[in-house]
């Protein structure tokens, strides 16, 4: 489960360049801030790295192991 | 997360800015050595870097421009149990702290500085700092500095630290295993992370986003073992523009506050000469 937050993200884009699984895509509008969140479009192939949620700058992406099943809470796009 | 002021943030980093990617690092290699943020005490002095500590759960000290080192030396000798990290910059601990930063490398006291590196004076406007690569572009460089940079990790070693190390922030795992390191080291850890500047730095030098400057830091990467193989065989040419990166130094050898400790047992058969001395006012 990726979270990102939408008051903390500065769009910087730092993510999508360093996911090995190339999880992150741009999303097409901005938000109330004027930012381009990244989303976590194909999440399925994330192998939960954390290597983005180490890079974010601005504290943002939180990466969750999947032991609760909790799905479908998609608050990016 | 969990060690940061939520009220502070977001941060006031440009969008983009190395410095979050190293507080991460830094939280990672902290928890890995098990070391809770009660026991840290974090200095820093004046800058961009130098801001960090502001967003951290933890006893900091802001001080001025380019005495943190120095300040942090007091606070190591006052209480010798205490983790002192300094976050420092570039300009912060190269031009105007220069001097400091050699000769706490030269007694070698127990002290982790972070320095992070991002090539130029990021806070007054983009001037050029000691560290500028040679032809970069800044406010006080319009054709391109002439000047040869500091190459800070190799200054320290030859002032006699005992754990020194170079990354780069695209190399955050490798970061926080040398800050693990730094930490649990006995004497002068010094990690130098050469980072972006996406505002100042990258908008005057063809690298105008955080990703273009990333990416250049992946390219001119080379490890310290490559680079002395290269020039071993005589190739030097070849790490013209380059970053080298890796460990420069890890050797034990003894620790300033535990001389001092060892001193004052000789001569006043205590441990903490600062501590009994103030505890011996306090009870006229």
């Amino acid at each position: 489960m990726i979270k990102v937050d939408p008051n903390l993200c500065k769009g910087c884009d730092l993510c999508i360049e360093v996911c090995p699984q190339k999880v992150y895509e741009n999303s097409s509008k901005l938000n109330k801030k004027g930012v381009y969140l990244p989303c976590p479009k194909r999440e399925k192939d994330c192998t939960k790295c954390h290597l983005c949620e180490l890079i974010c700058p601005d504290q943002a992406i939180t990466v969750e192991d999947d032991k609760m099943g909790n799905e479908g809470d998609e608050s990016n796009d | 997360m969990k060690y940061l002021r939520k009220d502070r943030l977001p941060n006031i980093f440009c969008p983009g800015c190395g410095n979050g990617t190293i507080l991460n690092s830094f939280f990672r290699g902290m928890e890995s050595e098990g070391i809770d943020l009660k026991e840290i005490a974090m200095v820093s002095g004046i800058g961009c870097s130098s801001r960090i500590p502001g967003y951290v759960k933890c006893d900091s000290l802001h001080t001025t421009h380019g005495r943190a080192i120095s300040f942090a030396t007091g606070l190591k000798v006052g209480n010798p149990d205490l983790n002192v990290v300094v976050f420092t910059g570039d300009g912060d601990a190269a031009s105007i702290g220069g001097n400091h930063l050699i000769h706490a490398a030269r007694r070698n006291i127990n002290l982790t500085v972070i320095c992070i590196n991002n090539t130029i004076y990021g806070m007054t406007g983009g001037q050029i700092s000691p560290t500028s690569p040679e032809g970069s572009i800044g406010t006080t460089a319009p054709y391109g500095t002439r000047d040869k940079p500091f190459n800070l990790s190799e200054l320290v070693v030859a002032a006699g630290a005992s754990y020194v190390a170079r990354w780069t922030t695209i190399q955050p795992l490798q970061l926080s295993n040398s800050i693990k390191k730094a930490l649990n080291n006995p004497g002068f850890s010094f990690v130098e992370v050469v980072s972006q500047c996406p505002t100042y730095f990258g908008r005057k030098n063809k690298l105008r986003t955080p990703v273009d400057m990333v990416k250049s830091f992946k390219e001119n990467a080379i490890n310290k073992r490559k680079a002395d193989k290269l020039i071993a065989d005589g190739k030097e040419d070849e790490l013209i523009g380059k970053i080298i990166v890796g460990e420069f130094i890890n050797k034990k050898r003894a620790e300033f506050s535990d001389n001092v400790c060892n001193l004052s047992k000789q001569q006043c058969g205590e441990e903490h000469a600062t501590k009994s001395a103030y505890l011996s006012k306090l009870e006229y």
